[in-house]
């Protein structure tokens, strides 16, 4: 593991006028029709004007309970939800309008593995692939070396999705989104459920990544070791805020706490099991 | 460039293909339910010893067959996707909306086109009918010519899942049963009450059936059970005018229409994975 601290430091004598992600004050609000003929119109605020960067190969953690707003900010930076508000620069180019070319460069890998449950792991890679234009072939070979190194045994590459157990799934799914060897990658909760196995494999993978290949990584995960262990900085996201953002010791000593989940209570005000309703 | 459209419109046709053969069981069911649905109303043309009868109402069943399948394909399409959970994957990859709508056309055309062989065949077993003398190519030139518009009202429809998660996919049929019910699929638009009868002007099957009437020859006075007289596709121009300005002016719409209806749903958090 990279030392904080020394990263801090690298981190700030690098250029910094190229960082893969810029967020200024981001906005989203989803509006809720209810009573008579949908005229009574409820706003809830999943995003109240956050604002952030991610330098270049760095791993950026995001950190929340469940509704804080974690999937909403990773549906806006995946292009899938237009914010109401605030600008987003992905690797120098702005959201929405160049958003087919950010497309090309994002890869995202979501809480649930989503695929079609009866075809194969191969079917599944080889469809997701020809999407952004690669030969199967190429597919195929680049899918057999990622889930060789995420230890998912060959064999399996031809077995239906529903056969496969979740933590298998979802090693499929981080290989979907590693196909197109994007610069940036854009993981949500991508090990809750998983063994503890197969959690290791993917954070062993996740990091060999960025140290071989510089990705830059954005991850929200609800699992404080995993963020402290993988995070070069976290930010603390509550009620569509970012209440503190910095290295993990940094939050630590801000909030004169000597864990990550007693600062993320001392400085959100909340538990980090606390459940409300995500809005999207 | 042409990797880039390509091969992105060949991965939606790769992918249905796959997804048909691990639900092979659900497509034989369907194919049998639509070759005996077909059976039953063309025997009653048997029944009514009128060949006349007997061949409208195949013609009907075998052309509804096709269309309603490449509709439904293509319509069903985005609340498959939505049902799969991968709607978002989808709509996050760098594809135009015209290459993904336009490979998932073709390939729900390849599927209707091997449905409709399949009632085809099926019927040559139950039902007892000779197309002597009709103008089977001209039919097959109509429904490719109507193909394309029904193509455009297909992703007309495809929207409906777009903006609602829950009512969307099942409002699809209702568009598909109003347009069975006014095309005179197996009746003339005339039987249809007044009020109704200027509905079917707007529906392509109304002039995709008139067309394929005219080529099999079942209202011609001249045709006996035993020899057909069908038109010649120069007698149909006027339909397969009508049918290609549709399809110039749906598929077009179509897209428009999709492309609102996501724009819609980005705004309000629609696309996220619902069931």
């Amino acid at each position: 593991m990279q030392d904080a601290a020394c990263f801090k430091e690298t981190m700030e004598e690098a250029q910094r006028d190229n960082p893969a992600i810029v967020v200024e004050d981001l906005k989203k609000v989803f509006r809720k029709r209810s009573g008579f003929a949908g005229t009574k119109v409820t706003e809830q605020w999943a995003l109240k004007g956050i604002s952030f960067r991610v330098e270049d190969r760095e791993i950026y953690g995001i950190l929340g309970p469940n509704g804080s707003g974690k999937s909403t900010l990773i549906r806006i930076l995946s292009t899938l939800l237009i914010p109401d508000g605030g600008t987003v620069q992905i690797l120098g180019h702005s959201l929405p309008r160049d958003e087919f070319w950010i497309r090309q460069h994002i890869g995202r890998v979501s809480v649930d593995a989503a695929f079609y449950k009866k075809l194969s792991a191969r079917e599944n890679l080889l469809y997701a692939a020809q999407l952004y234009g690669i030969k199967p072939a190429d597919a195929q070979r680049r899918a057999m070396e990622i889930l060789k190194r995420l230890r998912l045994e060959s064999k399996r590459f031809n077995d239906p999705l529903e056969e496969m157990s979740r933590g298998m799934q979802q090693k499929v799914s981080v290989t979907r989104a590693l196909l197109i060897n994007p610069p940036l990658l854009l993981l949500d909760e991508p090990t809750t459920g998983l063994d503890p196995r197969s959690k290791r494999d993917v954070q062993e993978y996740l990091e060999d990544l960025r140290a071989e290949q510089g990705t830059t990584i954005v991850l929200t995960t609800h699992d404080m070791a995993e963020a402290e262990r993988m995070c070069d900085r976290i930010a603390f996201l509550a009620h569509g805020r970012i209440v503190a953002e910095g290295i993990a010791d940094e939050l630590k000593a801000k909030a004169g706490v000597d864990n990550l989940e007693e600062a993320f209570i001392e400085l959100t005000g909340e538990k980090f099991d606390d459940e409300s309703e995500e809005s999207s | 460039m042409i990797e880039r459209i390509f091969r992105p419109m060949w991965a939606f046709v790769f992918r249905d293909f796959h997804l048909n053969r691990r639900y092979l069981n659900w497509v034989i069911v369907f194919t049998f339910y639509a070759v005996v649905n077909s059976a039953t109303i063309a025997l009653i043309g048997v029944a009514a010893h009128d060949f006349r009868l007997l061949l409208r109402l195949l013609l009907g069943a075998v052309t509804w067959s096709y269309l309603a399948a490449m509709f439904s394909e293509i319509a069903q399409s985005i609340s498959w996707e939505r049902w799969e959970g991968t709607l978002e994957y989808t709509f996050m990859a760098p594809v135009s909306r015209l290459v993904h709508l336009t490979g998932v056309s073709i390939s729900a055309t390849g599927y209707a086109v091997v449905r409709v062989v399949l009632v085809v065949l099926g019927l040559t077993l139950l039902v007892p009918f000779q197309l002597h003398g009709a103008n089977l190519l001209g039919i097959l030139v109509v429904l490719i010519v109507g193909s394309l518009a029904f193509m455009g009202l297909g992703l007309m429809a495809a929207v409906l899942p777009v903006m609602s998660p829950e009512h969307g996919g099942p409002a699809t049929n209702i568009f598909q049963g109003l347009m069975l019910l006014v095309s005179g699929v197996y009746y003339p638009v005339a039987v249809l009450p007044k009020w109704l009868q200027p509905a079917s002007v707007f529906s392509p099957a109304t002039y995709a059936l008139s067309a394929s009437r005219q080529l099999l020859g079942v209202d011609n006075p001249k045709s006996t059970p035993g020899h057909l007289v069908g038109a010649s596709l120069m007698d149909v121009l006027p339909q397969l005018g009508i049918l290609l300005l549709m399809g110039a002016a749906m598929i077009p719409l179509g897209l428009f229409i999709f492309n609102r209806a996501e724009h819609w749903a980005k705004c309000t958090g629609k696309l996220k994975r619902t069931g």
